[in-house]
């Protein structure tokens, strides 16, 4: 029922506010659900060893109707309905691409995966190194991360830190349609364990679509950031949802003739650290945004690695954090408000970093 | 003050001697060809009929469980030695008296069957086909070991064989998963899942019941129930220590962990349910190891010293297998002394390789981090050290 009441809401804010990375006039629109949907249909299609499993994603079209169709499509062999055991059926997932398949492993939400999180890191991050090259896992976990509405404390934490302190791992965080499609069909087809982690509140939002974007081949390589948007004043950081949030924000910042440049990181692990660097060369400045807590998070890591690199001499202020508030997630809409990291905690950020006010 | 499973297994003596008779022809040399013995009983948990009894082994099949037994005991033994004179560090768990359970199942599967355990792996990852001297070798860390030296005492992995595990109960799922892999592609081989009485109690090990049930896995579900759970005894820490009948809905069965013959007829019976597509089955196996749980555990606070004294000299695998061998002149004494003096020369040899081969080159610490990946840096622990993985 939140699900529904989201995706409407969703519906209605997208029209008024269209997040274009790319202006084109004949440029097709998708959602970032469907974007999902598309890519694990094409790798489905393409190899027969890929397979989805977890809770509802057959019968019921998955949780968030992100699965929807596939399982009329493929049936029972391809498209599994799990029991609600994630330890137990996280666990087969991994033991099945040890044996050569290729398993999809949604987890209803990454809350859910702390359950299993023994499995993804242990049995699968983890057994590549420890045997020495001779065991491979070709594994995809993947799921909705991070806050959603009202769903309060339990289910909306964002585990982008904790899966991005893992060797062994891969951990993207997509935030438009063409990040989705490209960056899950990518995931699929390496052959290494990868975590995806999409945002439930972005399912419902579309994006422009490229040709290349629409075609089956496309791919999003992982390890690779995106500039959103070019600036020469101060660098937004960001990953997922919050992408968004800096665009508004550097729009907002725009009238007042500051000019950030937005990367989407797209990839938590391993993260572009060149293109990161490279950007702050250029504008002094850095700010990373995200919705996960403060400590010890993706903001906090970043911030270790410029301070690491030859980019701390063009620094021109301390490198500063925008982040969920370091509180459980409260359920009153007031409250859960505050909770989030909204655009005027990135321009006032922004503009503390450069002295204005 | 006997363990549970202790009892069980000195019960199988009690009850039921175990009889046997000459059924093959006799030429004019004294050497059989063949012979058949009797098992104990089999319990069995919602099957209307159970492994046979009656059991019959060639005389070159007999002579290779012996070996293989042998060669598992020795190795071990080198294995407690290499740790005690830390060679070996860290964590080291001995497979000596469960020997009848690895090579007895392995003599019912074929190395197109799959196999994953826990971490008193050692000797499994012998039978799956990996050298003493490669798993010797891993466990002193070096780059000749079966996984270079990077994965130690718990992480071995070989042809079909997924190691190796060191979180309790882990690789139950994971060898469920294994068999929906065999299931998806339409191969006829199953996938055995070991575990010990101690990791019984897990959740996930119910979850995977319930799915491999669900989906009709070719999975053999193992319990290896040894009496303990590292320093618990099974009545201490199970509610329900019939460990073949804990799978519910999953048919099970109970044989006797110290005969390999015994193992071997079980696990024929379990494989080939399995591979007619009746979903999975529980096979617990009586066992007892004579070491304590690891070497860092001398095994003998949580259970009497006669309890081992007698199991060695009562229920050894090894000897029953060798005294049966000998009684019906399937095997002379003196070509079993000469397998033990080969075996010995075989492990010893291995043993020196073992402590002189070199570790790995620290640069190559950064490998084996992804597959198919172009080398990337690697942060080292400053940060002006990097190295690159390969």
């Amino acid at each position: 029922m939140a699900a529904l009441q989201t995706l409407a809401r969703r519906c209605s804010t997208s029209i008024l506010k269209r997040h274009f990375s790319v202006s084109s006039p004949v440029a097709a629109q998708m959602t970032v659900r469907d974007a999902l949907n598309t890519a694990m249909n094409e790798e489905m299609k393409r190899d027969e060893s890929v397979f989805l499993l977890g809770e509802e994603v057959a019968e019921y079209d998955g949780a968030y109707k992100v699965s929807r169709g596939l399982w009329r499509k493929y049936g029972d062999k391809r498209v599994m309905d799990t029991p609600i055991t994630e330890m137990g059926f996280a666990g087969i997932a991994v033991g099945s691409a040890m044996a050569g398949l290729k398993p999809i492993c949604e987890f209803m939400t990454f809350n859910f995966s702390m359950q299993a999180i023994d499995q993804v890191i242990n049995s699968a991050a983890k057994t590549y190194y420890m045997s020495a090259g001779k065991q491979t896992v070709p594994i995809v976990f993947r799921g909705p991360n991070g806050a959603a509405a009202g769903v309060a404390a339990q289910h909306s934490q964002c585990f982008a830190a904790w899966y991005g302190h893992c060797p062994g791992l891969k951990v993207v965080s997509p935030y438009s349609s063409e990040d989705a499609k490209g960056l899950l069909k990518s995931a699929i087809r390496d052959p290494n364990p990868v975590v995806c982690m999409e945002n439930e509140l972005m399912y419902g939002t579309a994006f422009e679509m490229s040709d290349e974007a629409m075609s089956e081949e496309f791919l999003v390589p992982i390890g690779k950031a995106k500039i959103e948007r070019e600036g020469t004043h101060c660098t937004l950081v960001s990953h997922s949802k919050s992408v968004g949030l800096c665009l508004e924000a550097a729009q907002i910042l725009e009238k007042e003739n500051i000019f950030c440049e937005v990367i989407n990181l797209r990839t938590i692990r391993p993260m572009d650290e060149e293109t990161l660097i490279n950007s702050v060369k250029k504008t002094n400045h850095l700010v990373t945004v995200e919705g996960g807590w403060p400590q010890f998070g993706v903001g906090a890591e970043i911030v270790a690695k410029v301070m690491e690199s030859d980019a701390f001499d063009y620094l021109d202020a301390p490198v500063y954090r925008v982040t969920g508030a370091d509180i459980p997630m409260p359920y009153a809409a007031t409250l859960e408000r505050a909770t989030l990291p909204g655009t005027q905690d990135v321009v006032l950020t922004v503009k503390k970093s450069l002295h204005i006010q | 003050m006997l363990s549970c499973a202790a009892r069980l297994v000195r019960a199988q003596i009690q009850s039921k001697p175990t009889a046997c008779w000459v059924v093959a022809t006799r030429g004019y040399a004294d050497i059989v060809d063949e012979a058949t013995f009797t098992t104990s009983e089999y319990a069995l948990h919602k099957l209307d009929e159970g492994p046979s009894q009656t059991v019959t082994v060639t005389r070159d099949d007999a002579l290779k469980y012996y070996r293989q037994m042998q060669t598992i005991r020795r190795m071990e033994t080198a294995a407690g030695n290499l740790y005690k004179s830390k060679v070996i560090r860290g964590f080291c768990h001995l497979y000596s008296g469960q020997e009848a359970c690895a090579v007895g199942m392995e003599a019912a599967l074929t190395p197109n069957d799959h196999v994953i355990t826990a971490y008193r792996a050692h000797g499994w990852t012998y039978t799956r086909g990996v050298p003493p001297v490669n798993i010797l070798a891993e466990l002193t860390g070096r780059k000749t070991g079966v996984a270079k030296g990077k994965g130690g005492s718990m992480h071995m992995y070989g042809h079909n064989f997924y190691g190796g595990n060191g979180i309790v109960g882990a690789q139950v799922p994971l060898g469920a998963g294994i068999a929906l892999a065999l299931k998806y592609t339409g191969s006829n081989d199953v996938c055995v899942a070991l575990y010990g009485d101690g990791a019984a109690n897990q959740g996930q090990v119910f979850e995977t019941y319930n799915i491999a049930k669900l989906w009709d896995l070719p999975c053999i579900f193992v319990c290896e129930n040894n009496g303990y759970g590292m320093g618990t005894a099974v009545e201490r820490a199970s509610a329900n220590t019939e460990y073949y009948t804990r799978g519910d809905y999953v048919p099970g069965l109970r044989a006797d962990g110290m005969d390999v013959l015994a193992v071997r007829e079980a696990t024929r019976f379990a494989a080939e349910w399995c591979r007619s597509g009746k979903g999975p089955m529980l096979l617990e196996v009586a066992t007892y190891r004579y070491h304590g749980h690891s070497m860092s555990d001398p095994g003998t606070t949580y259970r009497p010293r006669e309890e081992i004294q007698e199991m060695r000299k009562t229920r050894d695998p090894i000897t029953g297998l060798r005294e049966r061998l000998i009684s019906v002149n399937l095997a002379t004494a003196e070509e079993m002394k000469q397998i033990d003096l080969d075996v010995r020369a075989e492990i010893d040899k291995a043993v020196e390789q073992a402590k002189a081969d070199p570790e790995l080159p620290v640069e190559e610490m950064y490998n084996d981090i992804f597959v198919d990946e172009p080398p990337f840096k690697v942060r080292g622990t400053n940060p002006f050290m990097y190295g690159i993985s390969k």
